[in-house]
């Protein structure tokens, strides 16, 4: 407690570089989003305080924040997933024609959809960890080999008609106190989707990995330093082939919970879900180089991109390329600021 | 006899570490398939085409034709690969831009020109301006804000597609001018494919950069060891710059080539995964991926390699959305077998083959 009085009397910098840089950029991460929401609120209007246009966002990007927890992972272990997008789309269509064509029951398709995961993860994970391939390489042919399968499994997008799975997908989970009164002076519940339960079981669980759990810890050591892991005892090669095959997994389950919201197969699906991935990951305050990052920081992440879309989309631009040009624009500064303050720091702490 | 021998195995070890053996392999296998599969694809035909003009056509003219944008992106990512030890993965988007620029100079306002707004050779040199500021925008974030390579250059892969359409107000111009279609396709009179003429025109340049300046040996210098690198006066930062700058140039090109095939442009489609082929020539020519020493001509001949694989896919009647899925298991058969732990354990295989044959001589 000494400690940090002196700090504090000898002026702001040095309290900045005692802060962790997990809490540093997490700290500016929920400052961005609250500032963008209250930003919304002023500029766009009532919209923004209905809460149910927050519910939506959550309902529409259940997929995206079970995706970038995956990523998460694998930054934090200094990695890099972008096939996490592809894995989706294969997962959509292997689930609808199974669905559609075979007539199965619901938690057969999960299995497909956990089952596809794993096989990437572990495929992937396997490649990376045990014969030293740059990830991006290995995530690239996977991505591109995951898109690929789409189209040789079904060309046509198509809607699934099964009536469990349908059922499945109407399911509205209700959020109490939470609803409003629409223009005919009805009261309406706000409610959220099953998606929503299961991306906000991931983000619980995996915090709680990273934070209390041997490997979890693991995780930073090696994206940290991974030869000073190793001198350390940890198993680096293991670690890492874990972190690609969580990811994996993640990839599988986001996969199904982007079919639940959506309910159809088509190639199509989740382009470019892993650059929003990333870019949520490293707007969460994750640093590409490892050994920093934060699930809940992943969380607000994909809250500020999709927050930032939506007021884009309000606003009237809502040209495809506005939405592309806006992400771009939003991760450059992201990662400048980053680049920018961890030099800082680093010049500060020596 | 056992010195003849030798001699025989001498001269094959040695050609099996040079590394242009990766791509000659690999079209040898190639081009053996298709001979059992089916010998007319080695056919070469000389005929009228649609616009009246005498031209060679058959299945090894399109490679020669279609790899040409391939090989002139390999010559530029060859080289960011070895500095900064990482991707381009923007090249398609960046050519996407390149294409857009070249259109919208040339028609001006009106999106169905009658005559061209621009002398075509203005409207080039405008679009090399704006790709090498594109390349010098991911050279910044690469080599000033140390970000990954692969990473930074996401951003203009997200945003380069929706630039490019915004450059022309997402308007589908089309250039009547016959002129502007020579670049893409033939002048009239010469039976060979332009491409192949500027591919060739910048293999040379690169050839004689090579020669007679030192860029060959500071890039290789900087993806070895950057720190070392600087303790030796040079300036690693500038010259990662520069090569991404480099890889601007050829988008430019590859792009211009591109746009002038059609004399129109689809955003979304234009260069589609080319960034894969141009990384899988770089892979396929034998380098490293993680930078340091390069081969151009290797990376060249890759690239045509991969034209090769393409055409002979497509002969196959393979989708060509399904294309990727059949590179990816290419990309990952060739990062499997340059990974320095199989590397070792095939060595050591060799080794022993070898140890066992001597003993028996």
């Amino acid at each position: 407690m000494s400690k940090n009085n002196k700090n504090t009397a000898t002026g702001r910098s040095f309290r900045i570089s005692h802060m962790t840089d997990t809490n540093l950029l997490l700290a500016i991460t929920i400052i961005v989003f609250f500032a963008m929401y209250i930003g919304a609120i002023v500029f766009q209007g009532k919209g923004f305080l209905k809460p149910q246009t927050f519910f939506n966002i959550l309902n529409a990007n259940a997929a995206l924040i079970v995706g970038s927890c995956g990523m998460s992972l694998v930054m934090i272990c200094g990695g890099i997933d972008i096939s996490i997008g592809g894995v989706m789309a294969l997962v959509s269509m292997c689930c609808a024609v199974y669905l559609d064509y075979q007539g199965g029951n619901v938690a057969v398709a999960i299995l497909i959809a956990i089952g596809i995961g794993l096989a990437f993860g572990i495929v992937q994970g396997l490649l990376v960890a045990y014969l030293d391939i740059q990830p991006f390489i290995v995530s690239l042919a996977g991505m591109f080999f995951a898109r690929g399968m789409t189209t040789i499994v079904n060309t046509q997008p198509f809607n699934v008609k099964n009536e469990a799975f349908t059922a499945l997908k109407e399911t509205r989970i209700i959020v109490p106190y939470m609803g409003s009164v629409n223009k005919k002076g009805i009261y309406v519940n706000a409610y959220i989707e099953i998606g929503v339960i299961v991306a906000l079981l991931a983000v619980v669980i995996l915090f709680c990995f990273l934070r209390w759990t041997r490997t979890g810890r693991h995780f930073y050591a090696i994206g940290g330093n991974s030869q000073s892991a190793l001198m350390l005892g940890i198993n680096v090669r293991r670690t890492r082939f874990t972190a690609h095959l969580l990811c994996g997994l993640l990839a599988g389950i986001g996969g199904f919970v982007y079919f639940l919201h959506v309910g159809s197969g088509s190639a199509s699906h989740a382009s470019g879900l892993e650059m929003n991935a990333i870019a949520s990951s490293i707007i969460g305050g994750t640093l590409l180089t490892g050994g920093v990052g934060n699930i809940i920081g992943t969380f607000f992440g994909v809250l500020s991109l999709s927050t930032i879309q939506n007021i884009v989309a309000s606003a009237g631009l809502d040209q495809a390329w506005w939405t592309g040009i806006t992400i771009a624009a939003m991760l450059c500064i992201f990662l400048v600021i980053q680049s920018i303050v961890m030099a800082r720091k680093n010049r500060m702490s020596r | 006899m056992s010195k003849k021998a030798e001699n025989k195995e001498g001269f094959f070890r040695s050609l099996l570490r040079q590394q242009i053996f990766i791509p000659l392999a690999a079209l040898l296998i190639l081009a053996v398939f298709n001979l059992i599969m089916d010998p007319g694809f080695f056919r070469i035909n000389l005929g009228p085409n649609s616009a009246g003009n005498m031209v060679l056509s058959g299945y090894l003219i399109t490679i020669l034709d279609y790899g040409s944008e391939l090989a002139i992106l390999a010559i530029g990512m060859t080289l960011v690969t070895a500095a900064s030890g990482g991707q381009d993965i923007s090249v398609g988007a960046a050519m996407a831009i390149a294409g857009s620029v070249v259109l919208r100079v040339l028609c001006g306002t009106n999106s169905r020109p009658d005559t061209l707004q621009a002398p075509i050779i203005v409207a080039f040199l405008i679009s090399c301006v704006a790709a090498m500021l594109f390349g010098a925008f991911n050279g910044i974030l690469v080599a000033y804000f140390k970000i990954q390579p692969m990473v930074a250059t996401l951003i203009l892969f997200t945003a380069g597609r929706s630039i490019a359409a915004w450059i022309n107000n997402n308007e589908l111009p089309i250039i009547s001018d016959p002129v502007f279609g020579y670049f893409g396709n033939f002048i009239p009179g010469i039976p060979v494919p332009t491409p192949f003429f500027i591919a060739v025109a910048c293999m040379i340049v690169i050839f004689l950069v090579l020669k007679f300046t030192n860029l060959g040996l500071y890039t290789q210098a900087v993806g070895i060891n950057a720190d070392s690198s600087r303790l030796n006066g040079l300036n690693p930062a500038f010259i990662k710059f520069i090569t991404f700058v480099i890889l601007g140039l050829c988008v430019a090109v590859a792009g211009f080539i591109k746009v002038s095939r059609l004399s129109s442009i689809n955003y979304s489609v234009i260069a589609k995964d080319i960034e894969m082929d141009a990384i899988l020539a770089v892979a396929l020519g034998g380098n490293a991926l993680g930078g340091g020493k390069f081969n151009m001509p290797a990376s060249i001949l890759g690239a045509y390699v991969i034209q090769f694989l393409t055409t002979t896919l497509y002969k196959f009647n393979v989708q060509s959305d399904a294309l990727p899925a059949y590179k990816a298991v290419v990309v990952i058969i060739l990062v499997v077998l340059s990974a320095p732990s199989v590397r070792e354990y095939l060595g050591r295989i060799g080794k022993k083959y070898a140890g066992t044959r001597k003993e028996a001589a």
